[in-house]
């Protein structure tokens, strides 16, 4: 019999260590297997980065580690020790005020069912915090490791485009 | 299901030690094949020897002119680097046509090199694959092979332990090639020194088997050979970005005045490891620059492909792609995107829609 495969994790969970995410210190007990998609979603109840494939191909679990957008999917939570992961969580500042990215999707209706948004915004932010002077070429390349299927793609790359107007405005 | 265990040692003896004494284990890196793989139950280490924290994080340039980036350095990190992009254009265009942002800020230089072939009966459990479970044979060669070799394959029928028609996935390594990079090792037997070409390696009678590395070898680095000249990749596949190569080609052309010293071509996802075309390349030397003369390097260069039902337009296509890899890396025609970008390496799509 074929031993089973990684996502059939272990009941008996044994302490693997500290994660840091959005400033906070957690101290899990987790299958040293276990993503840090999975430590988010299913262990500290942040449910914003989504699931898409699981399998690094569509981008909607990624997130920021030491300030690079990473796939949470293919990161293991054990080997983020001393780093820090930031979520779709902590964007909006403490009073509700929506990041200027997250203003931009709604402003231009960049997408439709909402599900790869989180990822979406995500990489965006982090595509302008390296470039805020981008063509739309290469908005689009800088974009395609996030899949919607919902094909939102042109509000997208015109919300990121207006988000990096914003951003060079000091707004 | 099995425990496993992670480690993080501090320095290189310490990794190398731990990963030699336990034929379960597996270094991990940036995660992006390993973790996946581990996923699809195709890889079942039992100690994860995490290496991405060890200082191998440096590219240096040498008073040679050679380059040297260490195994750590991130996919994206070399690809903006001043060196790199200047001395080594197509290198920083390979990579950047590969993959997603997301998967270049995490891979390493390492990792990219050892990635694992796309092939999807490897990942697919109820199919046969000798690379995934040796003797079963090889679903491909019957199958949906449109993605896999026209050169190098072992094919004795799908039905023969040996067989594996599988391509080899990195585009970077595909530059490498061309530039005639060497891998630099370290082991339990001291440090040893690969030409790319001789690291990966043929399915043979072996098509488990990767990489000529041994159990708990480590890679500490990849050095570039000094290069006076023009390096290129042209990279065709089925969606403009965030895809493999259908076909890709990196050329490496250094000019003696009008004439070409020394030309270098390798050509991606037609075999088991880049695939360099010495005939071709010799046709080249000593030669002025000139379409016709490109023409027919990339013709003798395809002579001796054998294609499967699905990817008979490997050939053409990899003529096309010498040639006017050549082509543009001489200046007889223009590139469509900035030298050293995924513009430059994008055949149609992004590049041509958006001018």
């Amino acid at each position: 019999m074929k031993e089973p495969a990684m996502n059939e994790q272990s009941k008996d969970e044994r302490p693997s260590g500290a994660i840091r995410v959005n400033g906070h210190d957690y101290q899990l007990s987790f299958d040293e297997r276990t993503t840090v998609l999975d430590a988010l979603r299913e262990h500290l109840g942040l449910s914003g980065t989504k699931k898409g494939c699981d399998h690094g191909q569509c981008g909607a679990c990624t997130v920021h580690i030491d300030g690079e957008a990473v796939l949470s999917c293919l990161t293991l939570a054990v080997a983020t020790h001393g780093q820090d992961i930031v979520t779709i969580e902590s964007l909006a500042a403490s009073d509700g005020t929506l990041h200027l990215v997250q203003q931009a999707f709604i402003d231009h209706d960049a997408f439709q069912c909402g599900y790869c948004t989180p990822g979406q915004i995500m990489s965006a932010v982090a595509l302008l915090a390296q470039n805020d002077q981008l063509s739309d070429l290469e908005i689009r390349d800088g974009m395609s490791g996030n899949l919607c299927r919902c094909a939102a793609y042109p509000n997208i790359v015109a919300a990121i485009k207006a988000a990096s107007v914003a951003s060079k405005a000091g707004l | 299901m099995n425990p496993i265990t992670y480690e993080c040692p501090a320095d290189k003896a310490t990794a190398i030690a731990s990963a030699s004494n336990d034929r379960d284990a597996s270094y991990l890196a940036g995660g992006t094949t390993l973790v996946d793989l581990m996923k699809e139950g195709v890889l079942r280490p039992l100690r994860l020897v995490d290496v991405s924290r060890l200082a191998m994080t440096e590219i240096t340039r040498f008073a040679s002119g050679a380059v040297r980036i260490g195994a750590n350095v991130k996919n994206a990190q070399a690809a903006r680097d001043p060196d790199l992009l200047s001395t080594y254009p197509g290198i920083c265009e390979a990579i950047l046509s590969g993959a997603s942002q997301q998967i270049r800020n995490m891979a390493t230089m390492a990792g990219n090199i050892l990635q694992r072939t796309r092939c999807p009966y490897l990942r697919d459990a109820a199919q046969a694959c000798n690379k995934r479970d040796p003797g079963s044979g090889c679903a491909a060669i019957n199958g949906y092979n449109r993605t896999h070799a026209i050169f190098g394959q072992t094919d004795d029928g799908a039905s023969d332990p040996r067989s594996c028609i599988a391509t080899y996935p990195s585009d970077m390594a595909v530059a490498l090639a061309a530039h005639e990079a060497v891998v630099v090792t370290q082991s339990a037997y001291g440090e040893k020194r690969y030409p790319i070409s001789d690291l990966l390696r043929l399915p043979g009678d072996a098509p488990h088997i990767d990489s000529n590395l041994l159990h708990g070898e480590l890679i500490v680095a990849i050095e570039l050979p000094p290069f006076h000249g023009a390096s290129h990749y042209l990279k065709v596949r089925d969606r403009a970005s965030y895809a493999f190569a259908l076909v890709s080609c990196a050329v490496a052309v250094e000019m003696k005045g009008d004439r070409i010293d020394k030309a270098r071509i390798a050509l991606g996802s037609v075999a088991h490891k880049p695939w360099r075309v010495p005939l071709a390349e010799a046709m080249l030397e000593g030669r002025n620059a000139e379409a016709d003369l490109f023409r027919q390097a990339a013709a003798v260069a395809l002579e001796s492909a054998r294609p499967y039902a699905m990817n008979e337009f490997k050939i053409p296509l990899a003529r096309e792609l010498i040639a006017r890899g050549l082509l543009q890396a001489t200046g007889l025609a223009p590139m469509e995107g900035v030298a050293g970008t995924a513009f430059a390496a994008s055949v149609g799509g992004v590049a041509v829609n958006n001018g």
